[in-house]
C-alpha cells in the first residue's frame, strides 16, 4: 500500500480517496431519496382525510429538543474528526463518544414523539399525511439508528488499531454521514414542521 | 395445513404444475451434477466468491441469457394467445401475469443485467484499469441483482405471480384489487435488485472518474465508456426514486398505509409520476450503453475514428438531463390538464433532437468508410433505420393530443419494442459476437451470425409492424382476446408468425454458442477484428491483472495510434501488481436477503427480523474485516505474460 504523508491520513492511500469519492456519491443517491420523500411528502401534505393536519399535533418543545441535540452533534463530531486530524486519539474517542450520545438522545426524543402521535390518533395507517410524514420522520431516524452503531464499530476499531489510514477513513467517510443527517433534518425542520405549524 | 396454503398458486394449470416439476428437475440435476464431477469447490473459489470484474460481468452475462428466454416464452404465449380472435389458450389471469412477468423480467433482469456484463467486462479494459474500484461491492450487487431475479422468477410456483402490469399501477396494484402474494413479490424482488444497481452505479462512476490509465483524459475516453459513466449517473439519480417507491408500495400493501389507497386522502397518480420519474431515466439507461457499443462497433468495422466525439458526449449529457423531466408522457390521457401537457410534450420531442444527432454522427462515421460486413457490423446497420423509425413514432406519441388516439394501444406496444428491439437487444447481441472472443478464446460463427441477424430483422418487422396498424385501429394493448367481428384477427396472426421467427433466431444464437464452442478455431490474435481501443491491446484471454504494465493513452484510440502511428502502450518495467482478495460474504450475505425478501413477501416476521439481524451481522463482519489483499509478484507476471505470448 503506498501511503502518500503529503495528504492527512484519511486521504493518504489510493483507496482511501476512491473510498471517499465514492461516498460523496453515495450521498448523492441519498440526496435522491430524500428528495423523493419530501415530494411524496409535499404531495399528500394536505390529504389528511379523517385524521388530524399537521398543526394539530405537531409540537414545537420536543422538535426544538431534536434539533439542538443533532447540530451539536454534528458540530461534536466536526470536532472529532479535527482532533483526529492533529492525532490526538483520546479527544477524538470523546468527542465521537459525546456524538453517539447525543445521537442517541435525539432518537430517545423521536420514539417519544412518535409515541405521542400513535396517542392522537395519528399513526401511519391514519391517513396520507401521515404515512408521508411518519415515513419521512422514520427514514431518518432509522439512518441515524444505523449511524450509531456505525460509528461505535469505528470506535472499537480506533481502540483497537489506533489511527491508521483505514481507520481515520472510517471515521471521515462516518463523520460526512453525520453531517449529511444534519442537513436533512434541518430540511425536516424547516419545510415538515415549521411549515405544518404556521 | 393454513400455514402452507398461502404458498399455493392461486390459479393453477397444467403449465405451472410442469414448470414446477422442471424447475425441481433442474435444481436436483444441477447439485448431482456439480457432486458427481466434484466441481463444489471449484464452483465456490472460482466464481461465488470472485470479485473479477470480468468473472462478475460472465455472470451477469449467463443470468442474462437466462432470463431472455424466460422472458422469451412468456412473449410467445402472449402472442400464441391473441394469434386469432377468440383464443382460449390462456385465461384473463394468466395473460395478465404472463405481460407483467414479460415486461419486468425483459427490463428489469435481461436488459439490465446484460448492460451490467458489457460495462463489467470491457469498461476497466477499456481505460487501462485493474479492477473497478470496489471489487468486494461489484459482487455484492452482482449477488444481489441474481438473487432479486430468482426471487422474482419463483413467484409463479410459490405464491402466484404479479398482474398489475410491470408498471403495477395502483389502484389496481392495491390489496383490493390484486390479492395475491404477486405484487409483494414485484416490490421485494426488485427493491433488492435495485440496490444492487444502485451500488454498481456508484462503483463505476468512481472507477470511471478515478481509475483511468495515464494520459486519458475525459475526453479522450472511448466512447462506450463515456456512455457508461453517464448512464451510471443516472442509476446514481434514479434508483432511489425506485427504492422509495417500492417502499411506498411495500408499506401499502403489508402495513395498511395510504398512500396510492383510494381513501383516506391518498393518491393513486403519486404512484404513477413516481414510477415514471425513475422509468423514464431507466429506459435511457438501457439505451445509452447500447449507443456506445454501437459507436465502438461502426468505428471499427467502418475503419474510421468516430465522427463528432464531442457532439456524441455532449448530446447524451442532454439525454441524461432531458430524460428527467419527460416523465408525464406516459400519462398524457390521465387528467393533468393541457398546459402540463403540453410543456411534456415539447420536453419530449426535445429528446428526440440530440437522439438525432448522434443517428447522423454514425452515418456520417460510415461515410467514406471502409465499411467490413462483420456480424456486430451487420446488427448495427439493421439498427439504424429500424431504431429511427421507432423514434419517429416516439414522437408522434409525444404529441400530448393525439396520444389520445395511441395511448394503450397496440401502437404504444410497437413503439417501444420498436426502439427497445433494434435499439437495446440487437445491441446486447452486437456486443456479444463483438466480445465474445476476448472473453472465451474463439469467435462466435460468422455465418451464422449473419443468418441470426436476417431472421431476427425479418421476424421483427413481421411481428411488429402489423402492432402500429392494430393499434391505430383500435386494439387496446394488455388484453387477454378480441372478437372476430373487430377484425384484428389477420394482424395478429403475422404479429404471431414474425415472433416465432424471432424465437428460432434467438434459439439460432445458442445453436451458434454450441457450435463455435466446438468447432471455431482457437488460434486467434488478441485483436481479431482490428479494432481501435485498449481492451484489444492485453491478452485473450485476459489476465487476472488485465494489464501487466499500465498503458500510456494520448488519443480516443489508442490502440489504433499504436498499431498505425507507433505510438508506445507499454513502457517500463513490471512492478508488483496489488489485487483484491476473494470474499464469501457479498454471496452469503445475497443469499440472506433472498431468504429474507421471501419471508417479506409472505410477512413471515420472525425470519424477517433473523434475517435483518443476519444482514447487518454481515455488515459488521465486513466492517472489522482487516483485509488489505495481496500482491502478484514479479516472478509470476513475467511467467504469466510468456505463457500467454508463447499460446
Ligand atoms: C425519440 C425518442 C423517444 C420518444 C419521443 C419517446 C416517446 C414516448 C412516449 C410519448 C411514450 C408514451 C406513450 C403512451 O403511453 O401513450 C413512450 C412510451 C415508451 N417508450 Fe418511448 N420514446 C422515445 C424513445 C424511447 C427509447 C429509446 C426507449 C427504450 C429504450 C423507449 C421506451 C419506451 C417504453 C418502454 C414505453 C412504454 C412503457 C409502458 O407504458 O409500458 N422510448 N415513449
Ligand atoms: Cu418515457
Amino acid at each position: 500500500m503506498k501511503i502518500d504523508n503529503s495528504l492527512p491520513l484519511e486521504y493518504s492511500t489510493e483507496e482511501n480517496s476512491l473510498k471517499i469519492l465514492g461516498f460523496w456519491i453515495f450521498l448523492g443517491a441519498e440526496i435522491m431519496l430524500f428528495a423523493t420523500l419530501f415530494a411524496t411528502y409535499f404531495t399528500l401534505e394536505n390529504r389528511t382525510g379523517s385524521g388530524p393536519t399537521g398543526a394539530e399535533i405537531f409540537q414545537i418543545t420536543p422538535v426544538l429538543f431534536e434539533t439542538i441535540l443533532l447540530l451539536t452533534s454534528s458540530f461534536t463530531v466536526g470536532l472529532g474528526i479535527h482532533a483526529m486530524r492533529i492525532g490526538k486519539q483520546k479527544a477524538m474517542i470523546t468527542f465521537f463518544s459525546i456524538t453517539l450520545l447525543l445521537g442517541l438522545a435525539f432518537l430517545g426524543v423521536e420514539i417519544f414523539e412518535f409515541v405521542t402521535y400513535v396517542h392522537e390518533g395519528a399513526g401511519i395507517q391514519t391517513s396520507a399525511f401521515t404515512a408521508a410524514l411518519l415515513t419521512t420522520l422514520g427514514t431518518h431516524g432509522v439512518h441515524v439508528t444505523l449511524g450509531f452503531f456505525w460509528g461505535l464499530f469505528i470506535i472499537l476499531q480506533i481502540k483497537k488499531r489506533g489511527l491508521t489510514p483505514q481507520t481515520t477513513n472510517k471515521a471521515f467517510i462516518f463523520s460526512l454521514y453525520w453531517h449529511f443527517l444534519d442537513v436533512v433534518w434541518i430540511f425536516i425542520f424547516s419545510f415538515i414542521y415549521l411549515k405544518g405549524m404556521m | 395445513m393454513d400455514f402452507f396454503d398461502r404458498f399455493a398458486v392461486p390459479h393453477p394449470s397444467i403449465a405451472i404444475y410442469a414448470s414446477m416439476a422442471a424447475i425441481g428437475l433442474t435444481i436436483i440435476a444441477v447439485i448431482a451434477g456439480l457432486t458427481y464431477f466434484k466441481k463444489w469447490g471449484y464452483l465456490w473459489r472460482e466464481w461465488l466468491t470472485t470479485v473479477d470484474h470480468k468473472r462478475i460481468g460472465i455472470m451477469y452475462l449467463l443470468s442474462a441469457l437466462l432470463m431472455l428466454f424466460r422472458g422469451g416464452v412468456d412473449a410467445i404465449m402472449m402472442r400464441a394467445q391473441l394469434a386469432v380472435p377468440d383464443n382460449t389458450l390462456l385465461d384473463a389471469q394468466h395473460y395478465n401475469e404472463i405481460f407483467t412477468t414479460h415486461g419486468i423480467v425483459m427490463i428489469l433482469f435481461m436488459a439490465m443485467p446484460f448492460i451490467m456484463f458489457f460495462m463489467n467486462f470491457v469498461v476497466p479494459l477499456q481505460i487501462g484499469a485493474r479492477d473497478v474500484a470496489f471489487p468486494r461491492l461489484n459482487a455484492l450487487s452482482f449477488w444481489l441483482f441474481f438473487m432479486g431475479a430468482m426471487l422474482f422468477n419463483i413467484s409463479f410456483v410459490v405464491g402466484g405471480s404479479p398482474d398489475a402490469g410491470w408498471t403495477s399501477y395502483f389502484p389496481l396494484a392495491g390489496n383490493e384489487f390484486s390479492e395475491s402474494v404477486g405484487t409483494n413479490y414485484y416490490m421485494i424482488a426488485i427493491q433488492i435488485a435495485g440496490i444492487g444497481t444502485l451500488m454498481t452505479g456508484i462503483n463505476f462512476i468512481t472507477t470511471i472518474l478515478k481509475m483511468r490509465a495515464p494520459g486519458m483524459t475525459l475526453m479522450k475516453m472511448p466512447m462506450f465508456t463515456w456512455s457508461a459513466l453517464i448512464a451510471n449517473v443516472i442509476i446514481v439519480f434514479a434508483f432511489p426514486v425506485l427504492a422509495v417507491l417500492l417502499a411506498m408500495g411495500t408499506l401499502d400493501r403489508q402495513f395498511g398505509t395510504h398512500f396510492f389507497t383510494m381513501d383516506n386522502g391518498g393518491m393513486d397518480m403519486l404512484w404513477a409520476n413516481i414510477f415514471w420519474v425513475w422509468g423514464h431515466p431507466e429506459v435511457y439507461i438501457l439505451i445509452l450503453p447500447a449507443f456506445g457499443i454501437y459507436s465502438e462497433i461502426i468505428s471499427t468495422f467502418a475503419r474510421r475514428n468516430l465522427y463528432g466525439y464531442k457532439s456524441m458526449v455532449g448530446s447524451m449529457v442532454i439525454i441524461s438531463l432531458l430524460s428527467f423531466l419527460v416523465w408525464a408522457h406516459h400519462f398524457f390521457t390521465m387528467g393533468q390538464g393541457a398546459l402540463t401537457n403540453s410543456i411534456f410534450s415539447i420536453t419530449t420531442m426535445a429528446i428526440a433532437v440530440p437522439t438525432g444527432v448522434k443517428i447522423f454522427n454514425w452515418l456520417l462515421t460510415l461515410r467514406k468508410g471502409k465499411i467490413v460486413f462483420t456480424t456486430p457490423m451487420l446488427y448495427s446497420m439493421h439498427f439504424i433505420p429500424l431504431f429511427t423509425l421507432g423514434g419517429v413514432t416516439g414522437v408522434m406519441l409525444a404529441m400530448s393530443a393525439a396520444d389520445y388516439q395511441y395511448h394503450n394501444t397496440m401502437f404504444l406496444v410497437a413503439h417501444f419494442h420498436n426502439v427497445i428491439i433494434p435499439g437495446v437487444v440487437y445491441a446486447m447481441l452486437a456486443g456479444l459476437h463483438y466480445y465474445w472472443p476476448k472473453m472465451f478464446g474463439f469467435m462466435l460463427n460468422e455465418k451464422i451470425g449473419k443468418r441470426t441477424v436476417w431472421l431476427l430483422s425479418i421476424g421483427f418487422i413481421l411481428a411488429f409492424m402489423p402492432m402500429y396498424a392494430s393499434g391505430l385501429d383500435g386494439q387496446a394493448r394488455r388484453m387477454y382476446t378480441y372478437s372476430e367481428a373487430a377484425g384484428f384477427g389477420l394482424m395478429n396472426m403475422i404479429s404471431f408468425v414474425g415472433a416465432a421467427i424471432m424465437a428460432i433466431g434467438f434459439v439460432l444464437i445458442v445453436y451458434n454458442i454450441y457450435f463455435s464452442t466446438r468447432y471455431e478455431s482457437r488460434d486467434i490474435s488478441n485483436d481479431p477484428w482490428d479494432a481501435r481501443t485498449l481492451e484489444w491491446s492485453t491478452h485473450t484471454p485476459v489476465p487476472e491483472y488485465n494489464f501487466a504494465i499500465l498503458p500510456d493513452v494520448e488519443s480516443n484510440e489508442a490502440l489504433w495510434d499504436a498499431k498505425k502511428n507507433g505510438h508506445v502502450l507499454f513502457k517500463g518495467d513490471y512492478e508488483k501488481i496489488h489485487m483484491p482478495n476473494n470474499s464469501g460474504i457479498p454471496f452469503i450475505m445475497s443469499c440472506i436477503f433472498f431468504v429474507w425478501g421471501f419471508s417479506f413477501i409472505f410477512s413471515l416476521w420472525i425470519p424477517v427480523i433473523v434475517t435483518t439481524l443476519g444482514i447487518f451481522g454481515c455488515m459488521a463482519l465486513r466492517s472489522f474485516e482487516q483485509d488489505h489483499g495481496r500482491y502478484i509478484s514479479v516472478k509470476e507476471i513475467e511467467e504469466t505474460e510468456t505463457n500467454l505470448r508463447g499460446a
